[in-house]
C-alpha cells in the first residue's frame, strides 16, 4: 500500500501554549484511520494543521509524495486533503447546491459530481435551493461531507461529524463511508463517539493531552486499554 | 523556569532607574516650560501655545481611538462647536471672556450627548464617518448661523479681546497658561482616569469587549461616557484654539485636515494607546513641520505616507515599539501584563 | 409642479449616488472593509477621463475604456499587495491606511492638476433633455446615469448570484476563514471583490466629471454621499444602495428646491433621521 500521509515529530502551538507533542501519525492509500480521544486532547488543532490553518512551518508532514509544511491552505486542498470542518461551517448565503459547488472550487478531476452526491445523500435532493442552513443537523453534516468530497479529494478529513446528532441519525450518515472508500477517497475520522471510530476503522490512534497515547487496530486493542489512553486513568499492566 | 524569572528581575531594574530618569526629565521640561513667559520670546510663545493645543486634541483622540476602540474621524466636530460656541456665549450673553472658555467647553459636552446617541447607532469604520457627517452637519449650521457672520465668519470685538489683561504683554502671558494648563490637565486627566476603576474597564473593553460585558463592565455606558468627556475637552481646547486667533469662520473652525488629519499622524506616529505617545508625536510633528515648511502638498503627502508606513510596519508607532522592547513607561498605568 | 420636478432630479440625482454607493457596499458586503478613500478613487477616474478626452484628444469610447480597465487594474493591486495587510479584526489600520491614502490622493491630484474646478463638457448632453407636460423635464445625461446605476447593480448581482466567482465572493462573506478549505485562495478573492468595485468607481467617476464641477478635495463629500446611501438602504442589499441614493438625491433636491443653500444640509438630515428611526436600514441584509 502507497503511504499517502506521513507526519514526523509534528509540534503545535498556540502563542506560548503547546497543543501538539510529537505527533508521528500515518494513513496508507485506501485506508479509513480514526482518531479518539477526550476533549482538548489536540484531534481537532492536528486536523487544522495538516489542512494548512495552523502554522506548520519546518515541519516534517508529508501528504501524496510531496512535503506540506507550511504550505497554503488552498494549495494543499488542490493537492486532494478536503476537510469537512468541526461544527460544518455550511455557508448561509449559498443554497445547499451552491454549497455543494463550492466544494468543487480546486477543480480536481475524479468521480464526485453533484449526480453522485445525491446518489449517497438522496435526502437532500428536495432541499436542494433551501439556504445552506435551513437544514436539519443531519442534513447539514451530509451537505458539509457533500462539499468535501465534491473536490474529490484523496484523502478526506472528518472532523467530529456525529457531534450534536441522534445516534439513528449517526448511523445513517456512517453508511455512506463505504460508498466513499469505494469511489478511492482514503478517510481519517476525528470522533467522540468511540464505538462507531472502532466500527468504521481499519486502524485507530488515541490522542492525550497531545500525545498519541495509543495506536493499533480495533481488532488489538482491549477496552481496558482505550480507556486508559483516553482518560489517562490506572496504572500500566 | 530559573532562567524566566532571573530576566524579568533583570528587564525591571534597568527599567525602573530608566523610568525615574525620564520622569525627572519631563518634570523639568514642564516646569521650565511653566516659566517659559520669562524666556521665550513672542514666537516661541505662540509655537508653544499651538503645541499645547494639539498635544491635548491628541490625548483625547487617543483616549477614544486607543483606549477605547472609538476611531473617529469627526473629531473636528467638537473642535468647531467649542469654538463657536465660545465666540457665542463671549458676544451675547455678557459673560466674561475667560469664563466663557470653560462654559463653552460644558455646553460642546451637553451637545454631545444626543450627538454621541445617534452616533452609537454605527459601528467600527461605518462609526468613524458617521463622526465626519455629524461634523459637517456642524459647519454648513455654522455657515447659516448669520449672527455668527454666516459663511465668512466672524472676529473677536476687541473690547472683548483687551478685557482678558490690560497690557499686550499680559494677554500673552494669560492665553499661554490658559494653553499650558489645557495640555497639563489633558495628560494628567487622561493618566488618572486611565489608573481609575473606569480604566480598568476600558482597558478591559480594548482587549476584548465580550469578554469585559461577560464580567459586568457596562461597555456601552463606558464608551459613552468617554466620548462624552472627550468631546467637552476637545470643545475646550476649541474654545482656546478660536480666542487665540480671535477669529472663527466654519472652514476653519471644522476643518478635517488641521484637527482630524494632523491629529492622527500625531497619535499614531508617537503611538497609539500609550500616554507618551502623543507627546513624542507633537515633538516629531513640529520638527517635521519645520523641516518641510515650503513643500506645500508634498509635506502632506509625507505625512499620509508615513502615516500608512507606521500602520503597515509597526502600527504601535514609534513610542509602542520603544516601551515593548524596553519595558518603558514614563506615566505607568500599571493594569497591563504585556 | 415644481415640487414634482424637483422629486423627478432627485430620484435620477439618486442614480448618480447610488453609482457612488455600490463599489462601497460592495466591498463591505465582502469584507467588512470601508475604503475612506473611495470618493477620492472618484475623483481620480473623473480626472484621467477628463485627460483623455480634453487633453490627450483621444475618442470619449476609448477614453471611457481606458479609465474602466485602469481603475480596475490599479482596483486589484491596491487590495492584493496593501489593503490584505491590514484586513483583519483591528478596526484601525484599515481606517488609518485609507484615510492616509485619502490625503496623499488629493494632495497629489492638486499638484498635477491644480486646484482650479473642472468638468468635462459634453455639449449635446449637458442640455439635452425629455419633456414631460409642462414643468418636467428629464435630462438626459441625469436619465443616462440612473439607468448606468441600475445595469451597474443588476450586473453586479448576476455576478454575485450566477457565477462560481459569485459563489465564492458570499461565501467569503460568510465565513473567509473555511474558503480556502475549498481551495479558494482568498488573497485573490479580496482584489477581485475591489476590483468589481473599481470598475463601478471608474463609472461613477466618469459620470461625476460629466456632471458637476469638481476638484482635487471633492472626494470626502463622495465618500460621504455613498455612505449615507449604503446605511439609508440597508447593509448588506445593493439594491437597496440604489433605493437609499434615490432617497438621499430627492432629500437634496427638496431642500435645494425650499433654499440653494439647504441641498447638502438636507441630505444629511434625512440620513441623520433614517439612522435614529431605523439604524439598520430601510432593507437591511446583514449586520455592521
Amino acid at each position: 500500500m502507497t503511504r499517502l500521509l506521513e507526519t514526523q515529530a509534528l509540534e503545535a502551538f498556540y502563542g506560548d501554549f503547546q497543543a501538539l507533542f510529537g505527533i508521528d501519525f500515518t494513513v496508507d492509500e485506501g485506508e479509513t484511520v480514526a482518531i479518539i480521544g477526550s476533549n482538548g486532547a489536540g484531534k481537532s488543532t492536528f486536523l487544522r494543521a495538516l489542512t494548512g490553518l495552523r502554522p506548520t512551518k519546518g515541519q516534517s508532514i508529508e501528504f501524496a509524495g510531496q512535503s506540506i509544511a507550511g504550505m497554503a491552505a488552498d494549495r494543499i486542498h488542490k493537492l486532494g486533503l478536503a476537510m469537512v470542518p468541526e461544527g460544518r461551517r455550511l455557508f448561509p448565503s449559498l443554497t445547499v447546491e451552491e454549497n455543494l459547488l463550492i466544494g468543487a472550487s480546486g477543480h480536481r478531476a475524479g468521480p464526485w459530481t453533484l449526480k453522485q452526491v445525491y446518489e449517497i445523500f438522496p435526502d437532500l435532493v428536495s432541499k436542494r435551493r433551501n439556504p445552506g442552513t435551513a437544514l436539519s443537523g443531519g442534513q447539514q453534516q451530509m451537505v458539509a461531507i457533500g462539499r468535501a468530497l465534491m473536490s474529490n479529494p484523496r484523502l478526506l478529513l472528518c472532523d467530529e461529524i456525529s457531534l450534536g446528532l441522534a445516534p439513528k441519525v449517526i448511523k445513517d450518515i456512517y453508511q455512506a463511508v463505504p460508498r466513499i472508500r469505494e469511489n478511492g477517497t482514503s478517510i481519517l475520522v476525528v470522533e467522540q463517539d468511540v464505538g462507531q471510530a472502532l466500527a468504521v476503522a481499519d486502524r485507530i490512534y488515541c490522542f492525550m493531552e497531545g500525545r498519541v497515547s495509543l495506536t493499533g487496530t480495533p481488532q488489538s486493542v482491549t477496552r481496558a486499554q482505550i480507556a486508559r489512553a483516553y482518560f489517562g486513568m490506572g496504572e500500566d499492566a | 523556569m530559573a532562567t524566566i524569572s532571573h530576566t524579568a528581575a533583570r528587564g525591571q531594574k534597568a527599567s525602573a532607574l530608566t523610568q525615574k530618569l525620564m520622569l525627572a526629565l519631563v518634570l523639568i521640561v514642564t516646569v521650565a516650560l511653566a516659566f517659559a513667559p520669562m524666556w521665550a520670546g513672542r514666537a516661541d510663545l505662540r509655537l508653544l501655545m499651538e503645541a499645547f493645543s494639539f498635544l491635548a486634541l491628541a490625548q483625547m483622540w487617543n483616549m477614544l481611538a486607543g483606549y477605547t476602540g472609538l476611531v473617529s474621524v469627526g473629531q473636528q466636530a467638537f473642535v468647531g462647536l467649542g469654538g463657536y460656541l465660545f465666540f457665542a456665549l463671549a458676544i451675547f450673553s455678557g459673560i466674561p471672556v475667560l469664563l466663557a472658555i470653560p462654559a463653552a467647553a460644558i455646553a460642546t459636552a451637553l451637545i454631545a450627548i444626543p450627538t454621541g446617541w445617534v452616533a452609537f447607532r454605527l459601528q467600527g469604520a461605518y462609526f468613524a464617518i458617521g463622526t465626519w457627517v455629524i461634523a459637517e452637519v456642524f459647519r454648513l449650521i455654522a455657515a447659516q448661523a448669520s449672527a455668527l457672520g454666516g459663511g465668512s465668519g466672524i472676529s473677536l470685538p476687541v473690547e472683548l479681546a483687551k478685557s482678558i489683561a490690560a497690557t499686550r504683554d499680559g494677554r500673552d502671558q494669560v492665553m499661554y497658561y490658559i494653553a499650558f494648563a489645557i495640555a497639563v490637565l489633558s495628560v494628567v486627566g487622561v493618566w488618572g482616569l486611565l489608573r481609575s476603576r473606569w480604566g480598568l474597564a476600558l482597558t478591559a473593553i480594548r482587549d476584548s469587549e465580550n469578554a469585559a460585558e461577560s464580567v459586568g463592565v457596562n461597555t456601552r455606558r463606558a464608551k459613552f461616557l468617554i466620548y462624552v468627556l472627550t468631546a467637552g475637552f476637545t470643545g475646550l481646547t476649541g474654545s482656546f484654539i478660536f480666542l487665540q486667533k480671535l477669529r472663527i469662520t466654519p472652514e476653519a473652525a471644522f476643518s478635517v485636515n488641521e484637527w482630524t488629519a494632523f491629529v492622527i499622524f500625531i497619535v499614531v506616529i508617537g503611538g497609539i494607546g500609550t500616554i507618551e505617545g502623543p507627546i513624542l508625536g507633537v515633538i516629531i510633528f513640529f520638527a517635521l513641520r519645520q523641516i518641510a515648511a515650503d513643500w506645500g502638498t508634498w509635506y502632506l503627502i509625507m505625512m499620509g505616507s508615513i502615516a500608512i508606513g507606521v500602520m503597515l510596519i509597526d502600527k504601535r508607532g514609534i513610542w509602542g515599539a520603544l516601551k515593548s522592547r524596553y519595558n518603558l513607561a514614563i506615566f505607568p498605568v500599571g493594569h497591563r501584563l504585556d | 409642479m415644481v415640487w414634482i420636478n424637483a422629486l423627478v432630479q432627485g430620484v435620477l440625482l439618486g442614480g448618480l449616488y447610488a453609482l457612488f454607493a455600490a463599489g462601497l457596499s460592495l466591498m463591505f458586503g465582502v469584507m467588512r472593509f470601508v475604503n475612506i478613500a473611495h470618493g477620492d478613487f472618484i475623483v481620480v477616474a473623473a480626472y484621467l477621463m477628463l485627460t483623455f478626452v480634453v487633453t490627450w484628444g483621444l475618442n470619449p469610447i476609448i477614453g471611457v475604456a481606458l479609465v474602466v480597465i485602469l481603475l480596475g487594474i490599479a482596483g486589484y493591486a491596491n487590495q492584493r499587495f496593501v489593503l490584505n495587510r491590514v484586513l483583519g479584526k483591528d478596526i484601525l489600520p484599515p481606517i488609518l491606511v485609507t484615510f492616509g491614502m485619502s490625503i496623499i490622493i488629493q494632495n497629489a491630484l492638486l499638484e498635477v492638476f491644480s486646484a482650479d474646478s473642472q468638468k468635462l463638457q459634453t455639449g449635446w448632453l449637458d442640455t439635452s433633455s425629455i419633456s414631460f407636460g409642462h414643468n418636467v423635464a428629464i435630462g438626459v445625461l441625469p436619465l443616462m446615469m440612473f439607468i448606468a446605476a441600475v445595469a451597474a447593480i443588476g450586473l453586479l448581482q448576476l455576478v454575485f448570484y450566477r457565477t462560481s466567482l459569485g459563489r465564492l465572493l458570499r461565501a467569503t462573506s460568510d465565513d473567509p476563514e473555511i474558503v480556502p478549505l475549498m481551495g479558494g485562495n482568498n488573497a485573490h478573492i479580496f482584489a477581485i471583490a475591489t476590483m468589481l468595485a473599481s470598475l463601478v468607481v471608474a463609472v461613477a467617476g466618469i459620470f461625476l466629471a460629466m456632471k458637476t464641477n469638481f476638484d482635487p478635495t471633492a472626494g470626502p463629500a463622495r465618500l460621504l454621499f455613498a455612505f449615507e446611501a449604503v446605511i439609508i438602504g440597508g447593509l448588506g442589499n445593493i439594491w437597496g444602495t440604489l433605493l437609499g441614493g434615490i432617497i438621499l438625491g430627492v432629500a437634496q433636491t427638496i431642500g435645494a428646491q425650499i433654499d440653494a443653500g439647504y441641498q447638502i444640509l438636507a441630505g444629511h438630515l434625512a440620513f441623520l433621521i433614517v439612522l435614529i428611526v431605523r439604524p439598520t436600514g430601510l432593507f437591511p441584509k446583514m449586520k455592521g
